[in-house]
């Protein structure tokens, strides 16, 4: 029996998906096409095409979660059409998102009652947490400056220059001025409290310390700025106050540094904010940001309004959004516990460690990140070598690994560093064929110099901005062809 | 053979979920409890206790799509834990990202040539979108006020009493001026020639909305943009419009393709549009279009060397979820034209059904028109037993959400309910509702005690005035609902 043509084309639940006519036809990419296609169709092209997408779990760039257990994933699959901010027709999920508040805001020792309700929300992430902390500290100094007649107009924030980038939009969008303290060598994070607290004036709205640096993963001294802070607000009247950043550190700090002193322990703190996605091992769409006490959050921000019917208190920028996040949170919050957040951080500690030693093994490599902070390893080529870490970073990529490679910020350009960021899915496994796949790696790129003579030659020497003498680098250049006789006479014997 | 109790303690996978310890617990809900609980335990809690929550799909209060084809989850649940953001890690999705916007941009109608690409980006709703267009808006007169000489210190922007919370929001956490035009009774949106009235030098743009939350009206915009065409040439003013089309968007190309309201008109600098309302895709995607790359300034987007590689961004939010951004390429190429026709066309003729259905009951005036977002708004002919409030409140027990609100100034005395038809809105579930509601109808008609209750309980306050009780509750806050009731003494024996 044959199946001609013409039938096959109306006759659309027979054809397979492959072998249909969508599978020929390209899809229209600048315009809405004018009929519909069979959802396996559809289902299957866009499939497709992002199996050409990394992987999540292999792309060690990012400090985002990218595994939660089966049953997570049913609880997010169940929730995914609930409209989080349609409080009254879901108030569990509401209660939930409270639940979750009041527990971080424990977690970071806020001054509470044992039934006090804690003062906070659920954002989309660290970004509008930081801008919604950010407004209330601009709109209390401005109230505060009112109230004293002076000006207003001209309000700025004091930081490291090592600030993830939406600390740079919320003070461009929101019209503050940045004052970011330089970095230098060897000191990769908000240089010396002490650099910020002189930087600070009457106009500064608050100073922002970040626990775990994107750079590095290190954390800041917030000890010692609260207590210089101390001393200056004692000496001006300002009463500056501190925001800490705690995107990466908030969820690791608590479980195995808990004596390290950054958060509501510390009299300054006016407000925290932290990633749900990273460190609280829920996926990417979640962050947190939690206030003192109400009077750090002042009542004309909170928008009181009907909406659908009924009273709701609102401050985000965002408005609907989904509720999965919030539960994945809760979920991981009464699932694993102090304990389980604990023995997951150590579990990262340990296989940042396992890494950290593999690569220095290598000998080839310059350990820029501490031990105590987020666990990730920065590093960087030893001396003056004529490969970068770009070359490096593309090579890791045919392997299947993404690790980024990317210069430090204004002051110490001249750095370039790779890293590895430990995640909760990241096992020792994975770690030792990590090390496995660069030494490779190194070996490829010890038997290229042809490729560095050119690059030379075109004065392009990847991203290391050497300010290098053309003697130097022809040094560099005979080094490296001795090197490479040498092996390949060794290589002789083998093949 | 006998498990001690001491063994089954330590040996949790024996025992089914509902047989464990954990259930006997409580769950700390101010601290992190101490200690882990097995995952089968800890999901069950949860999902006991979110079934407490609303029905979704009764949750006829709100646009935002609440059903998608299983072939989608999966597609979602593949890529929910892809950043969004790390654009170098994953091109492909940002590639759908940006054929979206190409899409949308097109479907408006944007000035585009066969190649050019179009300006616009993918928001977390439209809430960000809005605050993203106005933030252009007022960066872009602020510059040119600079280059003028005058002072910009003092921006506002001239729209309808009717718009949604998040201009208000925008308004003040942007620190803009909101110049309100007031409703009245029987006229729920922006009248345009009031709005142009409005409008001054400090004036950044004109929003008008496509789609009023409140009856789904569309607004004039073509009549707004001619007037502002005018105004703008006595003035010398270059005053722009935007369009909040977050519902109506995805409506007006596919059932009023001859409705003027988009890029055609020449003033019209920026549209937004909720992906998670019509364009039937789960909460969390909005998009915001611009005309052309003029009227979004550059100095607003960030270069940023983010993961190792440079990124362009103009967005608030940062990290999010992929998982909307594909679902709704999914539904453009899925459904294409005809299919977003088909499906808009589905829930016009079930609201119609559905307002049918009302009229006849012969208790309620329809406030919403037939043109606009497929919803039906109603009132009750007479309240003066009983309130909107109370039906809302006795629909419940049959499952479904149905909100009931005031209108905004000045026509607060109004009260209506709102049905919102969504894709998932059959007739058959639009058939039901109406007996259901008539089943609601009927035991209010039996129940005046429960005004008289709450008078001797001395909750209002009532006063004789000849035939007619006129009780009132005081309410301190305009934005919460207003119960004023008139009850009239009746002669039925009462029912408690």
């Amino acid at each position: 029996m044959v199946l001609s043509r013409t039938t096959t084309e109306s006759n659309e639940p027979v054809s397979s998906t492959f072998g249909s006519r969508y599978a020929l036809t390209a899809l229209p990419k600048y315009e809405i096409g004018e009929s519909s296609i069979p959802k396996d169709a559809a289902y299957q092209i866009i499939k497709d095409e992002l199996m050409l997408d990394g992987n999540p779990r292999l792309n060690l760039a990012s400090f985002v979660t990218t595994w939660m257990e089966p049953e997570c994933d049913k609880l997010i699959m169940d929730s995914i059409n609930k409209n989080y901010v349609d409080m009254d027709e879901y108030p569990v999920t509401t209660e939930l998102q409270n639940r979750c508040v009041n527990m971080i805001a424990r977690l970071f020792n806020a001054p509470l009652g044992d039934t006090e309700t804690a003062m906070g929300v659920g954002t989309v992430g660290s970004s509008e947490a930081i801008m919604l902390a950010g407004l209330a500290f601009k709109r209390n100094w401005q109230n505060k400056r009112k109230a004293e007649g002076k000006t207003y107009d001209k309000p700025n924030i004091v930081t490291g220059a090592n600030v993830q980038v939406c600390w740079e939009k919320f003070a461009r969008y929101f019209e503050v001025e940045l004052k970011e303290i330089k970095l230098s060598e060897g000191y990769y994070v908000m240089d010396d409290p002490e650099k910020a607290v002189e930087m600070v004036d009457e106009n500064t709205i608050c100073v922002a310390a970040i626990l775990g640096s994107t750079l590095t993963g290190e954390f800041e001294d917030v000890k010692r700025l609260n207590d210089l802070l101390v001393k200056k607000n004692d000496a001006t009247g300002w009463n500056t106050p501190i925001h800490v950043d705690a995107a990466s550190g908030g969820f690791i700090a608590p479980f195995i540094y808990p004596e390290l002193e950054w958060d509501f322990r510390l009299p300054l703190v006016k407000s925290i904010n932290v990633s749900g996605h990273k460190y609280g091992l829920v996926y990417a769409g979640i962050g947190w940001v939690v206030w003192r006490t109400q009077h750090d959050l002042p009542d004309e921000l909170i928008f009181h309004i009907n909406y659908l019917g009924a009273d709701q208190p609102t401050f985000t920028l965002n408005f609907s959004m989904g509720s999965s996040q919030i539960i994945a949170q809760y979920y991981q919050l009464i699932r694993l516990g102090f304990e389980g957040y604990k023995n997951v951080m150590e579990n990262c500690r340990e296989n940042m460690l396992v890494l950290k030693e593999g690569i220095e093994k290598t000998e080839r490599f310059n350990i820029v990140s501490k031990d105590v902070g987020v666990p990730l390893v920065a590093f960087s080529l030893k001396g003056q070598s004529f490969h970068s870490e770009f070359e490096i970073s593309e090579m890791l990529r045919r392997f299947g690994w993404i690790v980024p490679a990317y210069t430090m910020p204004a002051d110490a350009e001249h750095i370039t560093v790779l890293r590895v960021v430990i995640r909760e899915d990241f096992s020792r496994t994975l770690a030792e064929r990590l090390v496995a796949d660069i030494l490779k790696v190194l070996h490829e790129l010890d038997t290229l110099p042809s490729k560095i003579s050119r690059k030379m030659g075109a004065e392009d020497f990847g991203n290391v901005k050497g300010k290098k003498v053309k003697r130097e680098k022809l040094m560099e250049v005979i080094v490296g062809w001795r090197k490479f006789v040498k092996d390949r006479k060794k290589m002789n014997g083998v093949c | 053979m006998v498990l001690s109790h001491a063994a089954s303690d330590s040996d949790v996978s024996v025992h089914s979920t509902f047989a464990s310890r954990y259930v006997r617990t409580s769950l700390p809900r101010f601290r992190m409890p101490e200690n882990s609980i097995p995952k089968e335990a800890a999901y069950q809690i949860i999902n006991d206790e979110l079934m407490l929550d609303g029905n979704p799909r009764l949750n006829l209060a709100s646009f935002v799509t609440t059903w998608m084809e299983p072939e989608c989850d999966k597609l979602i649940m593949a890529s929910i834990n892809k950043n969004y953001v790390d654009m170098d890690e994953y091109p492909v999705t940002t590639e759908l990202q940006n054929r979206c916007v190409n899409m949308i941009a097109h479907l408006f109608n944007a000035p585009l040539g066969e190649t050019e690409t179009a300006v616009g980006v993918g928001t977390v709703g439209s809430s960000e979108a809005i605050m993203l267009a106005g933030l252009a808006f007022k960066r872009k007169w602020q510059n040119k006020r600079k280059a003028e000489g005058k002072p910009f210190d003092k921006p506002n922007i001239v729209t309808g009493a009717n718009v949604q919370v998040c201009w208000e929001k925008f308004a003040r956490y942007f620190e803009v001026e909101l110049k309100e035009v007031k409703l009245r009774e029987g006229y729920y949106v922006m009248d345009p020639e009031q709005a142009v009235e409005m409008v001054d030098e400090n004036t950044i743009c004109v929003a008008a909305i496509l789609g009023s939350t409140l009856n789904g009206e569309f607004e004039d915009v073509k009549l707004l943009n001619d007037l502002l065409v005018l105004k703008n040439k006595e003035t010398g003013l270059d005053i722009p419009i935007h369009v909040d089309a977050a519902s109506g968007g995805f409506i007006a190309p596919f059932l009023y393709p001859e409705l003027e309201w988009d890029f055609r008109l020449p003033q019209v600098k920026s549209i937004n549009v909720s992906g998670h309302k019509y364009g039937l895709v789960y909460a969390g995607i909005g998009w915001v279009v611009w005309r052309n790359k003029e009227d979004l300034p550059d100095e607003l987007i960030f270069h940023i060397n983010y993961l190792g590689a440079d990124q362009p961004t103009f967005t608030l939010n940062f990290s999010k979820g992929s998982s909307q951004v594909i679902a709704q390429y999914y539904q453009l190429i899925r459904l294409g034209h005809e299919g977003y026709r088909n499906v808009m066309e589905n829930c016009r003729e079930n609201m119609i059904v559905l307002r049918e259905g009302l009229e006849k009951t012969g208790r309620f005036s329809i406030v919403s028109k037939d043109e606009g977002i497929p919803l039906v708004a109603f009132s009750l002919k007479d309240n003066s037993s009983h309130t909107e409030f109370e039906i809302s409140e006795m629909l419940r027990r049959y499952g479904w959400i149905v909100p009931a609100y005031t209108m905004p100034a000045n026509a607060e005395h109004i009260t209506v309910l709102r049905v919102v038809i969504r894709e998932d809105f059959s007739r058959t579930l639009a058939e039901r509702l109406v007996m259901d509601i008539e089943k609601v109808m009927h035991e209010l008609d039996e129940l005046p005690s429960r005004v008289i209750h709450k008078i001797s309980l001395g909750e209002v306050k009532s006063e004789d005035n000849g035939d007619n009780m006129v009780v009132t509750v005081k309410k301190s806050d305009i934005e919460k609902p207003i119960e004023i009731i008139n009850v009239k003494k009746s002669d039925k024996p009462i029912f408690c």
